[in-house]
């Protein structure tokens, strides 16, 4: 049952509740960066993992520092100090320790500590109740969404470039306007994860 | 002459430089809140105090901060007048508060406030911050109220006010003809894209040139990424290019 529960919070941070396309955290990478492919999945796999480093250190830092102390209404000021300090911290042991793979997500690193999803899935967590191993399979389901959202997008955008737009709608307005196409696909998730798992 | 310069530097923000439709930034509140017009307005007024109170403080400590440090600085200037305004929503206007949810708390991630701190209040005066602020905070605002107008009005053809405690206000035809898909996460995005585009076409040129490349300016990170992978993005947008024209040429040549 335990786990069940798990693979549904997994399933639905990635299809249902897909943080870019449903609930419009992350815009700004996602416009930004899905361009290319290997760029795309690049932020991808960096979000998800600086989101499953930020909510192992902000749940406790909640239950245990803030909580306890009744300090509940500092959350957001601490939460974005955690995120950017730990964003830093990952940059640098990745350049000492892991250096090929400082090399392939060093760019996006900095970038994330001004994207929203970070923040936004760490105060969802706590706002939603879970307890720690419900926090980190939501992480690991909001960030793996937001890399398949960046992955497919990209695809769609390689499309939108080689096609030719009237002049006001090239650029952004029609990257809007396919993103819209997306999410509208995205639709079709809800209601799937609830009869596949038979809740 | 200079009251001019001054209005000037509040009226940019309003139009010539809307930091939602021209220079593109915040567009995760933009697209979340505008699902109705009462939490456009409170996002937009919420975020306008937070922009201008940030603004003063970090131009009166701008030759204090060192320069190294200053984006967590900034982001603790910002989450501290976040967190005052999420509290006095919380005491005083609780429906609202509910409403925003977590995008109220993610004011701190808006890039138009830590975009402002980086580019107009660590380089200028106390006042012309403050009025910088103002522009930018009402030009979101207005933004905000035309999505929302639209999204609201031609999605379900009412306008709700029951977070203010009042009746909701039905509008005679579009009502019985409402596209419920514009208040959900798709219409946002439409709304959005047909937006910028009339901007586009109806704006000067200068401004679509700058829109084009999800340019580094205005982004508060070009600081920390040294514009390693909008620089990458640029090349790629030329690539592209490069190659429709090759493919033009070889298109003529098959004629």
């Amino acid at each position: 049952m335990e786990i069940k529960a798990l693979i549904y919070i997994l399933l639905t941070g990635i299809f249902v509740n897909n943080y870019v396309l449903q609930k419009f955290l992350g815009i700004c990478p996602f416009l930004g960066v899905s361009k290319k492919f290997d760029q795309a999945s690049g932020m991808g796999i960096a979000v998800t993992f600086v989101m499953l480093c930020a909510t192992a250190v902000t749940w406790p830092i909640q239950k245990y520092v803030l909580d306890a102390n009744g300090l509940g209404y500092l959350q957001t000021i601490v939460f974005i100090l955690v995120i950017a300090a730990l964003v830093q911290f990952v940059e640098i042991v990745l350049k000492k320790f892991i250096p090929a793979l400082h090399k392939s997500l060093g760019v996006y690193l900095p970038l994330i500590t001004t994207n929203c999803a970070v923040l936004g899935v760490a105060i969802n967590n706590i706002t939603d109740g879970f307890n720690f191993i419900e926090s980190m399979f939501s992480s690991l389901g909001v960030g793996l969404g937001f890399m398949l959202a960046m992955v497919l997008f990209a695809g769609v955008r390689s499309r939108i470039e080689n096609c030719p737009s009237p002049k006001a709608m090239q650029g952004l307005p029609i990257t809007l306007i396919a993103a819209s196409i997306v999410s509208l696909a995205f639709f079709g998730f809800a209601g799937v994860i609830e009869n596949l798992l038979g809740m | 002459m200079t009251s001019n310069k001054k209005l000037w530097i509040f009226l940019k923000g309003l139009i010539a430089e809307n930091p939602v439709l021209v220079l593109v930034l915040g567009t995760c509140p933009t697209l979340a809140v505008s699902t109705s017009i009462v939490s456009a307005i409170s996002m937009g007024l919420a975020a306008t105090v937070v922009l201008v109170c940030s603004n003063i403080v970090i131009s009166l400590l701008r030759k204090i901060i060192p320069d190294t440090v200053r984006i967590p600085c900034y982001i603790v200037v910002i989450a501290a007048f976040v967190t005052a305004v999420q509290m006095l929503l919380n005491a005083y206007l609780p429906d609202i508060y509910e409403m925003l949810g977590v995008y109220l708390a993610l004011i701190v991630v808006n890039c138009i406030i830590l975009g402002r701190a980086e580019m107009y209040a660590r380089k200028n005066g106390v006042i012309d911050s403050a009025l910088d602020g103002l522009g930018m905070g009402v030009g979101f605002l207005l933004a905000l109220l035309a999505m929302a107008l639209i999204r609201e009005l031609l999605g379900t053809g009412t306008i709700s006010l029951a977070a203010l405690g009042m009746e909701s206000i039905k509008i005679p035809v579009l009502c019985d003809y409402n596209i419920p898909l514009l208040v959900q996460a798709p219409g946002g995005f439409l709304v959005y894209g047909i937006l910028i585009a009339i901007v586009n076409a109806i704006g000067p040129k200068k401004g679509a040139e700058k829109r084009k490349n999800f340019s580094c300016e205005g982004c508060p990170s070009a600081a920390l990424c040294g514009k390693v992978s909008c620089a990458e993005n640029a090349e790629l947008v030329s690539n592209v290019s490069d190659n429709k024209s090759e493919e033009k040429e070889e298109g003529v040549d098959g004629n």
